[in-house]
């Protein structure tokens, strides 16, 4: 019995070396998969090519017409909202805001109203993706509140063409 | 070696608590970080920001990504393609779309462009997938959180 007693108080060791092999292999995998991905975010725009000859409907509300032209080296050098001036992108916002209200819901104003931008060839993109921005929404408190969704493109002019 | 008892081997125990414990907190991390999106990204293209682009909601019905860089070249699946020569990869893309029994204007063109690319390139793309029957865009920005 006395011999049984002190086998039963010996130290069990386990023996980790696999485990840690495992371990190890599972945290390089992990390591190395790891893709650092900045987050993103979509403006959806629905253009078929057949829309500039859409029967005229009696609901539609006129399009807001935005003009970019861009300066030399493709920087914007004016905005141009159905004929006025605008001076930067805030006062677009403004002004889209002033003709669609606030009201985004479904049947608005907002929803109805389509927006054409008119962009020089040579201006930078991100030019666009503002006054997308400008027209598509506003942020109050974290939130946003979206305005015009119909977007469209008038077809490219290339220079000299 | 004064106090050890003849004949006990000479192994020396490492503690190894404190090192499974950090092992095991670090691929946690990494398991939680991981992602499986299939996202393409290109650190050739620098998107412009904007606070409204709507984050990307679960994955978009067959999407097309066309990712145009600085220099007016098109990035499509991983290869750099002249811009006039998107047509007949769009070609392809819709014969397999219409293989799999759906319509062109179910796929969704997503176009990564690059801030300092010129709008009239972005037009064009969009004019050529016009013309073989896409009519769904995603022009992709990235978020900006807070001014």
């Amino acid at each position: 019995m006395a011999k049984r007693e002190s086998k039963l108080s010996d130290k069990i060791e386990i023996n980790m070396t696999p485990m840690i092999d495992v371990v190890f292999q599972l945290m390089s995998f992990f390591m190395c998969t790891l893709k650092i991905v900045t987050p993103e975010g979509d403006f959806d725009i629905r253009m078929p090519l057949a829309a500039a000859a859409a029967a005229p409907d009696d609901q539609q509300v006129p399009p807001v017409r935005v003009k970019l032209s861009a300066g030399p080296d493709g920087a914007l050098a004016a905005i141009v909202m159905n004929g006025t001036t605008v001076s930067d992108f805030d006062e677009l916002r403004k002004k889209v805001v002033a003709i669609v209200g606030t009201d985004a819901g479904p049947n608005s104003l907002a929803e109805k109203t389509e927006l054409e931008l008119d962009c020089d060839y040579a201006l930078k993109y991100s030019n666009v993706v503002k006054a997308i921005s400008a027209v598509s929404g506003t942020v109050q408190n974290g939130q946003i509140i979206e305005m015009i969704k119909k977007i469209k493109f008038t077809p490219p002019k290339k220079p000299g063409s | 070696m004064a106090g050890k008892r003849k004949g006990e081997p000479s192994t020396t125990e490492i503690d190894m608590t404190p090192m499974i414990d950090m092992t095991f907190q670090l691929i946690t991390f990494f398991m939680f970080v991981m992602n499986f999106s299939e996202a393409e990204q290109d650190d050739r293209i620098q998107l412009p920001m904007s606070q409204l682009a709507k984050p990307v909601e679960g994955p978009t019905d067959t999407p097309i990504t066309l990712q145009l860089t600085n220099s007016g070249s098109v990035i499509y699946a991983g290869e750099l393609v002249a811009l006039s020569d998107i047509g007949s990869y769009l070609d392809r893309e819709k014969t397999v779309i219409l293989d799999a029994g759906k319509e062109p204007n179910a796929a969704t063109v997503i176009i990564r462009a690059d801030g300092r690319s010129k709008t009239g390139e972005v037009q064009d793309i969009v004019r050529i997938c016009q013309e073989k029957g896409f009519e769904r865009f995603a022009l992709r920005a990235q978020y900006d959180e807070g001014r």
